[in-house]
């Protein structure tokens, strides 16, 4: 395919597809988690402890990668851990990006005493060290998906939001600014037209890789047993559980740990894909 | 009487540094006058002052602008948009920079018709693209389309003249409108400008650094040293004598079109000297309420 000046269009990269795809396959197991587990995933069978996934000897057809110590299916726990894992990712992620990148814009393009009042907010807010930001939370907020969800969204918005003005700032100095102005638009509007599109590839990136470290924090929190309730699989709980059996069975760990990474992986890559893809002068 | 009159405007930075100091121009309906200074005098200042886009640091701190005669400080932010907006219009110096690289050129075009003027779309997308073939575009539906990358620095100019004239303003303020362009670029748009003020009777404050470019398109010309008017004269008077030495050592300075390689004179020290003092001395009279 050519463009207006002949170029050759760079096709959307093989990143794209390969981590669109991961996340699709993910989305898709989340939903239908109910029909396609093959097992309970609270269901255990101590006579059935530790067996090993298909490929090793003495495994069970009937769980395809292995069980753990209590004789719960790995697969079906991490089809149910998915879904935790997406719904953190969707709502902690836009919700993240919505506030810090409101306010970012709002800073960076209004600047005086507003910008003032905001930066100076980013600024103290960041001092907090994050994880015992995080932690502090849990503790206040209690255990559960809306603690996970906003302890995410309390200590990361000013990723977005120091971003975000960085970048108005840069667009509202621009002639087309200016000149949108002196056209008779309205300082809304000119926020609208002029800077939103403009630092929408940043945004973009910015949101799936927020996605990405919800998904990380999420996994952490449930490490050190402070996320969704225990009797919820979550990857983190299970990675957890893994850890403490890793040389009778490995594979309690590696797998949800695996999914964790090539998840975080995709959505930072899928962000990088997208910002191109969003950007006029590189598309 | 003049379209656009500048009364004693001053500007100062928000720590009082004066940026213009104490500047009257005049513009009549129609006419052509050429701003000339050296960089930093201050010249994109009066255009930003006049079309009410100071940079948040500047403040326009005394004297008056009046379009058509209406005095815009006295005016609401909102209105005094609105008659910026429907009787002027700016040609930005960088074309690579004034228009929105995530936005297709054509609604950049029509969006000063829908705003101001409260056109429908579709009949401003008409005169859009009347206004491309003026300004001699080979395709303009194929333009419309088009994003700001895709096409040349000459070509955005055009867009961007085509933008400007599109509200029918009666006053254009082009900031070194060739400045940015290559060469052969440069006597096609200068051109260009030209023919489009000629045919729509437009008042237009050109504003450069090059005096022969001057001679080419203007009628009279505002010389401006450190944010002080040096000389306001007619461009004839003013290539037979400058009055002003700061005048005469610029256009000792500047090369001559019959001679490009000749030799040239940059601003002799003394009368950098001479003229700064002169600008110290109008700031104590101004200060001492002397000033006549
Ligand atoms: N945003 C700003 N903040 C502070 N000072 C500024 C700002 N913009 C311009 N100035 C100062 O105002 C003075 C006049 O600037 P102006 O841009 O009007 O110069 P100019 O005559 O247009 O020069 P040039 O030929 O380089 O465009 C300069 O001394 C400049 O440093
Ligand atoms: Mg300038």
């Amino acid at each position: 395919m050519r463009d207006a000046r002949g170029n050759i269009r760079r096709l959307p990269g093989i990143r794209l597809w390969l981590s669109g795809g991961w996340l699709t396959f993910l989305v898709l197991a989340a939903i239908f988690a109910p029909l396609i587990s093959p097992h309970d995933p609270l269901a255990q069978d101590l006579f059935a402890g530790r067996l090993p996934p298909f490929f090793e000897q003495g495994a069970d057809p009937a769980y395809l990668l292995g069980t753990d110590s209590l004789g719960r299916d790995v697969l079906s726990r991490m089809l149910y851990g998915a879904r935790l894992a997406l719904i953190v990712a969707l709502v902690a992620g836009t919700l993240t990006c919505l506030i810090g990148a409101s306010l970012g814009l709002i800073a960076g393009y209004y600047r005086g005493w507003v910008d003032l009042v905001i930066s100076r907010f980013i600024d103290i807010w960041m001092a907090f060290p994050p994880v015992l930001f995080a932690i502090l939370l849990i503790a206040v907020l209690g255990t559960g998906l809306m603690s996970v969800i906003i302890a995410i969204v309390v200590i990361d918005w000013t990723r977005f939001a120091r971003v975000v003005r960085a970048e108005a700032m840069g667009q509202g100095a621009m002639d087309y600014v200016a000149s949108a102005q002196v056209a008779g638009r309205t300082r809304f509007g000119t926020a609208l037209t002029e800077i939103l599109p403009n630092v929408l590839p940043t945004i973009v990136a910015l949101l799936t890789l927020e996605m990405g470290i919800a998904v990380i924090v999420e996994a952490i929190l449930s490490f050190v047993n402070l996320s969704i309730s225990t009797d919820q699989p979550t990857w983190g709980g299970m990675i957890a559980e893994g850890r403490t059996s890793i040389y009778q069975a490995w594979w309690v760990l590696v797998f949800p740990l695996f999914a964790l990474f090539l998840t975080v992986l995709s959505f930072s890559q899928l962000g990088e894909g997208l910002k191109d893809h969003f950007d006029p002068v590189l598309r | 009487m003049s379209f656009l009159s500048i009364q004693d405007l001053t500007v100062q930075l928000k720590n009082g540094m004066p940026l213009l100091r104490h500047v009257s121009l005049d513009v009549a309906p129609g006419e052509v006058r050429a701003l000339v200074g050296e960089s930093g005098a201050g010249k994109s200042m009066i255009g930003k002052a006049v079309l009410g886009i100071l940079p948040k640091a500047a403040r326009l701190t005394g004297g008056k602008i009046l379009l058509d005669g209406e005095d815009l400080q006295t005016l609401s932010q909102k209105a005094r948009r609105q008659r910026i907006g429907a009787r002027a219009a700016l040609i930005p110096q960088d074309p690579l920079t004034a228009l929105n690289p995530s936005r297709r050129v054509g609604p950049q075009i029509t969006d000063r018709l829908v705003d101001i003027l409260g056109w429908k779309r579709p009949d401003a997308e008409k005169r859009a693209l009347e206004l491309l073939e003026e300004v001699h575009i080979q395709s303009p539906d194929r333009v419309m389309k088009a994003y700001p990358h895709e096409l040349s620095g000459g070509m955005r100019q055009r867009i961007l003249i085509a933008s400007a004239f599109a509200a029918e303003p009666k006053l254009i303020i082009a900031d070194e409108p060739t400045t940015a362009l290559d060469v052969t670029v440069q006597k096609q748009i200068l051109k260009l400008i030209r023919e489009m003020q000629q045919r729509h009777g437009t008042a237009l404050l050109f504003v450069t650094h090059d005096l022969g470019v001057v001679s080419k398109i203007a009628q009279s010309l505002t010389v401006l040293y450190a944010g002080k008017v040096i000389e306001e004269t007619t461009v004839k008077d003013f290539f037979a004598a400058p009055s002003h030495a700061y005048s005469k050592a610029l256009l000792a300075a500047t090369p001559k079109y019959t001679d490009p390689q000749g030799s040239l004179t940059p601003v002799p020290e003394s009368v950098i000297t001479a003229v700064e003092a002169e600008v110290a001395a109008f700031d104590e009279q101004a200060r001492a309420g002397t000033r006549p």
